[in-house]
């Protein structure tokens, strides 16, 4: 079932004669059958109130939502067929696991509602789908994060949902486990095929789980792109900086005689006319070389076995480091670093608008 | 660890002092006296122990009218008065506008003194030859006949000593189930809109058991605070109680002691043990049901 978000806006009316609050503001997106769609952004950025309005519990104060080819936007939830897990898991503490997923079956009428013993054999498979058939006579209290978590998702697949929606699933789970549940996840959704929005402020869960992620600020759609093209072409500044650990450093720059400068180092040339620009490198953009032509102070070296993370600093960087990750066979001595930068981990952004440029390096 | 110990107590002591005089002494004593035959309060003495002054009290017609009273406003007055805070507290939860004015005037009978409020009902419910009150003056335009709540028929009497029971014990009520219904997550009720539950299915299924605990703790508490019901009758009706045949059991208490033709403290303390008794029994068969149907 694919998704369609038509210009969708929600707005909040002010509480105490503020200006209105723009939660989503003119987001357009249509997530194709049977993908796992990630939302990025920081919080307050509209991500959660975006999944609120697909799940039905919020109407939008403007455009159309669509599942498939139905108009769902003023569908009450009962009647869209969303699953939705909460970052609260929101299991009933007082029924078993079993009741907990047997929970929407029961809500059923009609004809649609099956016979006692259909229900039980759905919750079973739904409970055998996230392995946690054991424990079904438990009540949630009597379980661990990461089970009531299944349960949570178990309870969201059991009626067969068109969408499922997943509100933060993860950030209540400890490190280790967030990494397990990650993939169960992403098996659960291939598994059973179902078109999922998974919102998410943490950048290094949305860019390995999902086919595609939304990068949302302030209401405000950035990009919508494959993880991996989010991470090499960012649109602006803003999505730049917010994925990748560690962040993308950022340079003042600027361009003079196709030759563009990182303060007094002319880095590399290229087609660009001169202009005051902002420079973004990833970490691993970096090649330590005698010869490099960026000088950098170096302040400290952390090997990490595989990597070599030089901390240095330098007097164009907005942020007080450099962070620059280099093999770990590389030396590095003396309180002078020397870097060549790679063109393709390099970013380019108007100074004024912060958006990203089209250029190319000439040799 | 022996060292340990002995200091908690030490500083328990002071408290453990004053419960032991005016708690643990006092109750002991009552048991005392109602065992005591023909005990005498000036020369403080007594024929004998026996289990005469419980058999004397279980055939005094009075304490029979008592004891029936009680049980009718019980019966009547704690689930009456717990559904009604129920669905105002669940009214309450679901308006937003002017809520805290709602909450404010709920809440005010709870700070009005008990004997004000009984005058307010009694010049409500009165008859009297020369007027009649606002609730008969009702009931006229209706095309009924007035009634005298205050000193006419027991049920008229009951009724309205079970209507002022349940209005002034509703405001504390109203007050522990909407601050227990609004402890509620909402995450509960978000996630049982979107599995489709009716909102009669989401209250039967998700907000009772939810504040089931509450409701329990009210119960346990509105059966021992109706028992123990005295003073809205005597607002309501004087201080004749057995004359208007609305006394409670602590109103026969009360008289055994102090009333006219009273001063029998053996009476007394045999009628307070078989009520502390009835209390007891109830409040334990209430907190096993609470047990069974609450564990999350």
């Amino acid at each position: 079932m694919k998704v369609v978000l038509q210009n969708l806006t929600k707005i909040y009316p002010s509480r105490d004669k503020g200006p209105d609050v723009t939660a989503v503001n003119d987001f357009s997106f249509e997530i194709p059958d049977g993908k796992l769609i990630g939302l990025l952004g920081p919080s307050g950025c509209g991500k959660s109130t975006t999944l609120n309005l697909i799940s039905g519990l919020e109407t939008p104060t403007s455009g159309k939502i669509f599942f498939g080819e139905d108009d769902v936007t003023d569908l009450p939830p009962e009647h869209r067929g969303v699953g939705l897990v909460f970052q609260s898991y929101a299991l009933y503490p007082h029924m078993t696991v079993l009741q907990n997923i047997m929970f929407p079956l029961e809500n059923l009428k009609g004809k649609d509602r099956p016979s006692k013993e259909e229900m039980i054999e759905k919750a079973k498979e739904a409970a055998r789908l996230v392995q946690i058939e054991p424990y079904l006579a438990r009540k949630p209290a009597q379980m661990s994060g990461g089970q009531q978590q299944r349960v949570a998702i178990a309870r969201a697949l059991v009626k067969r949902p068109r969408v499922l929606l997943l509100d933060e699933p993860l950030s209540n789970l400890d490190a280790r486990l967030r990494l397990q549940t990650r993939e169960e996840i992403r098996r659960i959704q291939r598994e059973t095929g179902i078109t999922t929005v998974f919102v998410t402020h943490d950048q290094e869960e949305a860019m390995s789980i999902s086919d595609e992620i939304v990068v949302m600020k302030a209401g405000v759609v950035q990009q919508i792109d494959h993880p991996q093209n989010v991470y090499d072409h960012p649109v602006n500044l803003f999505v730049a900086s917010f994925l990748g650990t560690p962040p993308i450093n950022v340079f003042d720059g600027e361009v003079k005689d196709h030759m563009l400068y990182i303060g007094e180092d002319a880095v590399m040339k290229v087609d660009l006319e001169d202009r005051k620009v902002i420079v973004g490198v990833r970490p691993e953009g970096f090649i330590l070389d005698e010869t490099g032509p960026l000088n950098c102070h170096v302040i400290g070296v952390q090997v990490m076995g595989r990597d070599t993370s030089v901390v240095s600093s330098h007097p164009a960087s907005r942020n007080a480091t450099v962070c620059s990750i280099i093999s770990a066979e590389n030396k590095v001595e003396g309180e002078i670093a020397r870097f060549r930068l790679k063109p393709f981990k390099t970013v380019l952004f108007a100074d004024d608008t912060e958006e990203a440029l089209d250029w190319k390096v000439l040799d | 660890m022996e060292k340990k110990s002995l200091k908690g107590w030490l500083y328990l002591l002071p408290a453990l002092a004053f419960l032991a005089v005016f708690m643990i002494y006092p109750l002991f004593d009552v048991l005392v006296y109602s065992v005591e035959e023909g005990y005498n309060s000036a020369s403080q003495t007594s024929f004998g122990i026996g289990l005469y002054n419980y058999a004397y009290v279980l055939h005094d017609p009075y304490f029979i009218q008592a004891l029936k009273n009680t049980f009718i406003l019980v019966i009547i007055t704690v689930p009456l008065s717990t559904g009604i805070a129920l669905l105002i507290s669940v009214g309450l939860n679901s308006i937003t506008k002017l809520k805290e004015l709602f909450q404010t005037v709920f809440f005010l009978p709870y700070v009005t003194n008990t004997l004000a409020v009984g005058l307010v009902f009694m010049i409500l419910f009165k008859k009297t030859a020369y007027s009649d009150g606002l609730v008969n003056l009702l009931i006229q335009s209706f095309g009924g006949t007035s009634v005298d709540f205050i000193d006419g028929p027991y049920w008229a009497k009951m009724f309205v000593l079970c209507f002022y029971t349940v209005w002034v014990v509703m405001p504390f009520k109203i007050l522990i189930l909407t601050s227990a219904l609004a402890s509620v997550n909402p995450d509960y009720y978000k996630a049982a809109k979107v599995d489709g539950a009716s909102r009669w299915r989401i209250f039967m299924k998700i907000t009772l058991p939810m504040i089931a605990p509450m409701l329990f703790y009210l119960i346990i508490t509105g059966f021992i605070g109706a028992f123990k019901a005295y003073s809205d009758a005597v607002a309501l009706f004087g201080t004749d109680l057995n004359a208007a045949g609305m006394n409670t059991i602590v109103g026969y208490v009360y008289d055994m002691l102090y009333g006219t033709g009273g001063g029998y403290p053996s009476y007394a303390s045999a009628a307070a043990l078989i009520l502390f008794a009835i209390v007891l029994t109830i409040t334990c068969i209430n907190l096993l049901i609470s047990r069974k149907s609450t564990t999350f």
